[in-house]
């Protein structure tokens, strides 16, 4: 079984950003920029997969400008065969990037497409599922285990109150959360083999598909500040400023 | 031009955050947008239907009550909305798990757009949302004939439940062969849920290891309070991923939060940071928590959370 995983360039997860002065955006210049952490853990999944014999071959898969394709390298240099590059400056959303995956997935036929649920850097947490509406297949999201037997995968969700665990017919889209595994580190010999494995350049126009989106950026604002307060000396004067100055015991 | 809340349930009862959505709509609906509809759908619903019917602002309750509906799986549940979208100008949804599971499903199968996690409503097309953790705040227009959407529900006060809307039922049936249902184990706590808690108290990785999340305990039931932990307590196998507080778990807004043993890294504060009080408790006087406290009490955790539990 052939499996997709896509990947995300977006800012480091340590970057503290900043809005660009004339509120138009935040400003990503001279920022450190990495892979999705929930890329990272799709990844590792995948390569999991092809370590049990389950996966046959993993191809990992990015949307976006030249740059991105050292987030591809790094999928490589963690365990995956080889890479598809859809390569565009425009801002793409989440629904031209699934509809950019479905073509991926009508040319290459995985019996599983791994994503992360989220990226931190729109936090949109849409691609998975619109990619799996499109492409007609079932979908586990928020996975925080992935089971492989024969025909069908049983999917762990991590949902609002504790788990569900659902069985989907493959092919099947899943969507990992952060339990789903600790990523491994890439190793220097790694890293240097990834550079010989082959990396595909396409287009959106190779898939036939717009990325213009008819949703706007009217303007981006820092967040109100939340001034700090005070230091408290005691339990004591604690429970007495919540009581008679909070007012919130 | 209508709107259709999609509700959140569980366990054959209405979750709160669906009063908060309806609030939401509301607010489009002043600006222009309709009349409110709510859709239940799932098997065995029509007391939640009823609990809908009473919220303020609803119009109508669509009920699709049917087997297929049941747990509310994301392939029949998008199935469905995808029916009933030529309705309305606008469907949204709380950012709950479930809200976030289908209704990428509905716009992508519409050919539209989605608005992930709105915190404010500033017309019929235009909406705020934050990005990067909540370190930023867009405010987007969307020029889609139909508008999806998910909904922060910390971010809307709930509308009360003095209303009587018509309950109908929607006999649409959807076929389902891809996904099925195998079993859910839920955490059992007396405690309020997470995201609607007044109060919280939240352990970060200062608490040393899960048995010392006790301590947390004698405070939070005299608080009343929902217990949460930092994406550091989590990692490290302190606590459960859905006491997670933080921009990869819940998103909490209580008039009273507690952060002890939490550094207050950018993850963690943008789920909490739009609580109305913040109490800092850490033994890091440099910790970032502190910046956003407005009561900061610098010393050793297993001191203060036993002294702190006998003078509540």
């Amino acid at each position: 079984m052939k499996v997709l995983v896509a990947v995300k360039r977006v800012i480091d997860y340590n970057v503290k950003i900043r809005v660009k002065p004339d509120h138009s955006d935040v400003d990503l210049t001279n920022v450190k920029m990495a892979m999705n952490p929930f890329c990272e853990i799709a990844v590792e999944e995948a390569v999991r997969l092809k370590e049990k014999g389950v996966a046959s071959e993993v191809v990992a898969v990015t949307v976006g400008p030249k740059a991105a394709q050292e987030q591809l390298r790094t999928a490589m240099a963690l365990g995956a065969d080889r890479a598809i590059h859809v390569q565009t400056d425009d801002k793409v959303e989440s629904l031209a990037v699934a509809k950019l995956l479905k073509g991926v997935i009508d040319e290459e036929q995985p019996g599983l497409v791994i994503l992360g649920k989220q990226a931190i850097d729109t936090d949109n947490n849409q691609t998975g599922q619109m990619l799996a509406a499109l492409a007609g297949l079932p979908q586990g999201t928020f996975a925080s285990e992935v089971d492989v037997q024969g025909e069908k995968v049983a999917v762990t969700r991590e949902i609002d109150g504790g788990l569900q665990s659902v069985e989907l017919s493959l092919p099947a889209i899943v969507t990992t959360d952060l339990r789903l595994n600790e990523p491994r580190y890439a190793k220097l010999p790694d890293i240097m083999k990834a550079k010989k494995k082959p990396l595909d350049v396409k287009t959106p126009e190779d898939y036939g598909v717009a990325t213009a989106s008819k949703v706007s950026l009217v303007k981006v604002e820092a967040p109100a500040e939340r001034k700090g307060g005070v230091k408290v000396g005691s339990v004591d004067e604690l429970v007495d400023k919540l009581k008679n100055e909070a007012k919130v015991l | 031009m209508s709107i259709l809340v999609l509700a959140d349930h569980h366990d054959g009862q209405l979750a709160g955050t669906t009063a908060h959505v309806v609030a939401a709509a509301q607010e489009i609906a002043k600006a222009g947008g309709g009349d409110i509809d709510v859709l239940v759908a799932g098997e065995g619903v029509s007391a939640i239907a009823d609990a809908a019917a009473k919220l303020d602002g609803v119009s109508r309750v669509r009920v699709a009550d049917n087997a297929v509906y049941a747990h509310q799986l994301a392939e029949p549940l998008g199935a469905l909305l995808v029916e009933l979208a030529d309705d309305y100008s606008h469907v949204l949804a709380s950012a709950s798990t479930t809200g976030k599971n289908v209704m990428p499903r509905l716009a992508a199968l519409k050919d539209v757009s989605q608005l992930s996690d709105i915190i404010a409503v500033e017309g019929i097309d235009t909406f705020c949302r934050p990005i990067y953790a909540g370190n930023a705040i867009a405010t987007v227009k969307s020029d889609d004939a139909l508008k999806v959407m998910t909904v922060r529900s910390t971010a809307f006060d709930a509308v009360a439940s003095a209303g009587s809307a018509g309950i109908e039922s929607v006999d649409k049936v959807v076929e389902n062969t891809q996904s099925t249902f195998l079993k859910e184990e839920l955490a059992e706590s007396d405690r309020p849920e997470l995201g609607a808690a007044k109060v919280v108290i939240s352990g970060g990785r200062g608490m040393g290891n899960g048995e010392n999340f006790k301590l947390l305990d004698g405070i939070a039931d005299k608080l009343g309070a929902a217990i949460g932990a930092s994406r550091a307590a989590v990692d490290a196998g302190y606590a459960h991923n859905d006491m997670q507080v933080g921009q990869t778990g819940k998103i909490v807004a209580p008039d009273l939060y507690i952060a002890v043993g939490i550094s207050g890294a950018i993850q963690h504060l943008a789920g909490m940071k739009d609580s109305k009080v913040i109490v800092a408790i850490n033994q890091d006087e440099e910790a970032p928590i502190f910046q956003v406290a407005d009561y900061g009490l610098v010393g050793d955790l297993f001191e203060v959370l036993p002294e702190l539990e006998s003078k509540l």
